[in-house]
């Protein structure tokens, strides 16, 4: 058996970086891509967007919010009670220990907990070590020191150290994404107890927002994009338009156009890729900014997987009152906000000219078949992953999981762990649990999550993942995104 | 002396103006609104364009851009209104806004004391980086929130006077005012290209003009416009203490 043969959704380049989700993550930025953007084509210009100064940070009032001293006392327990219960708490505080975010619950009044938090770690650090989790009571206390600010978890879910740390590291590239790494940095070198809630005032929203998204999107545990199903013509036409139509333009090095949590197209500069996990961030921005949808808007992103020392200028506007697709025009060029109006302006003639807008129309208004429409009676769900793309496909939800979704989310996760726990990752998993059967399958092309019914044939599992494997190959060119347009 | 140096500074302002086929004056002017965060620009402005409101509208990212074309008597103003993000990491940014702005909406919110101050900062980052002459208006919004109020009206309004700025308050919630400070800032605009086109059309729009056009309005009623306002369109009085009735020019 050659399964090995069919891999969909491969392709030799990639349209986003492709590392492994669980590869390390500390400092694999790309630093300085700005830099060289900005010093390629205009070396005079030294301007730095990031030089502005905070030493007006001293002289600002403090208006931390005070604390509410009205609550009766027994109120206040049932509503500790409550709070102590939450599935997953996440906390971000200053290396000194000033809290900055709490999932739930005001950060004031858990000030004495942050110091806890933060005696432990430099507890451990006084030792020249460093406190990666403590499991106790069922509990994974996971913490992420990430200078100059430290992350912890506290989660009763089943969710390995790794996944949790994961997930403190998009909070992390959340913040750096709203602040830039350097000016953190900055910040707390100028003042150690500074307090930065102030700057990051709505960003919790975000943070709050990545939180249930990344629980509920797949995307975040595979570290992969999912395309919207698009046939190859069209989506290069629309990646031709986008192009077109900022030929003229210098400077542009992501555009990229998204509806529906899914990539429609994205073009880049040639020598520079986006990271799966900038996307996301994207997405989440997107999404929870419903103000994108009426006004265009002029915003300053900073992608800390691309580099994480600056912004990037973004042009962000739906593409129109009758398509419901977000376009993002990302620059290096902060007054460039009239010329992207512009090419927006033209990408939409064009696309509305080659029928494009009603293809997105017609494939957003049309859902993923799921697995029975598909022909695979026995399957329930699935993930498939594209390693070398970084994207992956799912099939719409279908019964029972679309009223449970939590129920497949935490399957998924189990089956993850299972191939990427550090200590033995396994490259073949199968279980048969009492509501459904279970297999993950790591190759060097792929990962492959199934959830079968509970009474699938063993025997049958092999040549089920060959015709699933075969139909997915079959319709490639729509499910990924398998070209890569650059400017 | 003083109307010399008013009326050079005037004839100054890039404002462009284009003609169409029917011999319309459009009239283009890039306005900015700043203030605090959470004061309600972004609110006032889908009042305005979209007569909606959201009271659980997003924080503005960077900042959102719309254009408003507004008819006065003959001519059409096209405002290029920026609705500016009021937090303070956005800052660093927001010159590019108002640089070259024709107009300014100062915001804040009359029940935060705070978001007064810091509209006065605003003002001063104005004055220290603004060389051309600029429509201010010191806007008052959340007036639906009066048993909140902290700021009054007559401290808003002499501060107002003290930096040339006309007065307005506002609620964006109940749709009141907003109409008006649109309209204002355009005919505003609209005095200010007539001043720069030709000489003969200078008295053409007159305080008493602005007055009884917006006295027709039919949501007078409805707001608070201090009866005190000067109208002074350079920024550069500012700098040097004068307050300038519009009137002289």
């Amino acid at each position: 058996m050659s399964y090995l043969d069919v891999e969909p959704g491969a392709a030799g380049e990639s349209l986003l970086l492709t590392t492994d989700t669980n590869a390390t993550f500390d400092n694999q930025y790309m630093s300085s891509s700005l830099e060289e953007i900005k010093n390629e084509i205009e070396p005079s210009e030294t301007e730095d967007s990031n030089n502005e100064s905070i030493s007006n940070v001293t002289t600002y009032e403090e208006n931390s919010s005070p604390m509410s001293v009205d609550n009766e006392d027994h109120e206040d327990r049932i509503q500790d009670k409550k709070w102590a219960l939450m599935d997953k708490h996440i906390f971000v505080l200053s290396l000194a220990g000033k809290p900055i975010y709490s999932r739930y619950g005001n950060e004031d009044k858990l000030a004495w907990l942050f110091g806890v938090m933060q005696t432990l770690v430099s507890f451990i650090q006084s030792n020249d070590d460093n406190l990666i989790s403590i499991s106790a009571g069922g509990i994974n206390f996971v913490f992420s020191i990430k200078k100059p600010l430290i992350l912890v978890a506290v989660s009763r879910k089943q969710e390995s150290v790794q996944q949790l740390q994961n997930q403190l590291n998009y909070i992390y590239n959340q913040i750096a994404s709203m602040l830039t790494t350097s000016k953190l940095i900055k910040i707390y070198e100028q003042r150690q107890n500074y307090d930065l809630r102030r700057l990051l005032t709505g960003v919790e929203r975000l943070i709050n927002h990545l939180l249930d998204f990344a629980e509920a999107e797949p995307a975040f545990l595979l570290g992969a994009v999912q395309c919207l199903s698009l046939s190859s013509s069209k989506r290069s036409n629309i990646s031709s338009a986008i192009i077109s139509s900022c030929s003229k333009i210098k400077n542009i090095v992501f555009a990229i156009l998204l509806a529906n949590n899914k990539l429609i197209t994205l073009v880049r500069m040639k020598k520079y890729s986006l990271h799966p996990s900038d996307l996301h961030l994207i997405f989440n921005l997107v999404q929870s900014t419903e103000s994108f949808k009426t006004v265009e808007s002029w915003a300053p992103i900073c992608l800390p997987r691309f580099d994480s020392s600056g912004f990037l200028y973004g042009y962000v506007s739906y593409l129109s009152e009758d398509c419901q697709a977000c376009l993002l025009l990302l620059t290096v060029e902060r007054d460039a906000f009239h010329t992207l109006k512009e090419a927006k302006q033209r990408i939409v003639e064009k696309l509305r000219r080659n029928n494009c807008l009603e293809a997105i129309n017609e494939s957003l208004a049309k859902p993923d078949v799921n697995c029975a429409e598909s022909g695979f009676l026995e399957v329930r769900h699935y993930l498939y992953k594209s390693k070398s793309t970084a994207q992956f496909y799912q099939p719409s939800v279908s019964p029972p999981y679309n009223k449970y979704g939590q129920v497949l989310t935490d399957l998924y996760k189990r089956l993850h762990q299972g191939l990427h726990c550090s200590a033995r990752p396994l490259k073949l998993f199968f279980e048969r649990r009492a509501n459904e059967a279970i297999f993950a399958w790591d190759t060097v092309g792929f990962e492959l999550y199934i959830i079968f019914e509970p009474l699938v044939e063993t025997g049958n599992v092999v040549a089920i993942i060959t015709r699933l494997l075969n139909w997915m190959k079959e319709r490639e060119d729509n499910l990924f995104h398998l070209q890569v347009p650059t400017f | 002396m003083l109307q010399l140096t008013q009326c050079e500074v005037i004839s100054n302002i890039p404002v462009r103006v284009n003609y169409d086929l029917e011999n319309m004056k459009t009239i283009i002017g890039k306005v900015v609104i700043l203030g605090h965060q959470g004061v309600g620009k972004t609110s006032t402005c889908t009042r305005y364009v979209e007569k909606t409101f959201n009271r659980h509208i997003s924080p503005t990212i960077g900042a959102s851009f719309f254009i408003s074309r507004i008819k006065v008597l003959d001519d059409y103003v096209k405002l290029q209104i920026w609705d500016t993000a009021g937090q303070e990491r956005f800052k660093a940014m927001t010159p590019m806004f108002y640089r070259n702005a024709k107009a300014a909406f100062l915001m804040f919110d009359i029940t935060s004391e705070a978001s007064f101050n810091s509209m006065k900062n605003w003002v001063l980052e104005l004055r220290r980086n603004v060389e051309q002459p600029m429509v201010l208006c010191v806007l008052g919004n959340k007036i639906d929130l009066a048993e909140r109020r902290v700021v009054s009206r007559d401290e808003a309004l002499a501060y107002s006077k003290t930096i040339g700025a006309r007065y307005f308050e506002i609620s964006a919630m109940r749709d009141q005012g907003i109409e008006i400070v649109f309209k204002f800032v355009a005919m505003e605009l609209l005095r200010m290209s007539t001043k720069n086109s030709s000489a003969t059309s200078l008295k053409v729009y007159n305080t008493e003009n602005v007055n009884g056009v917006m006295a027709s309005s039919s949501e007078l009623e409805a707001t608070d416009i201090g009866n005190e306002e000067i109208v002074n369109m350079s920024i550069n009085s500012i700098a040097h203490g004068h307050t300038v009735p519009s009137r002289c020019c």
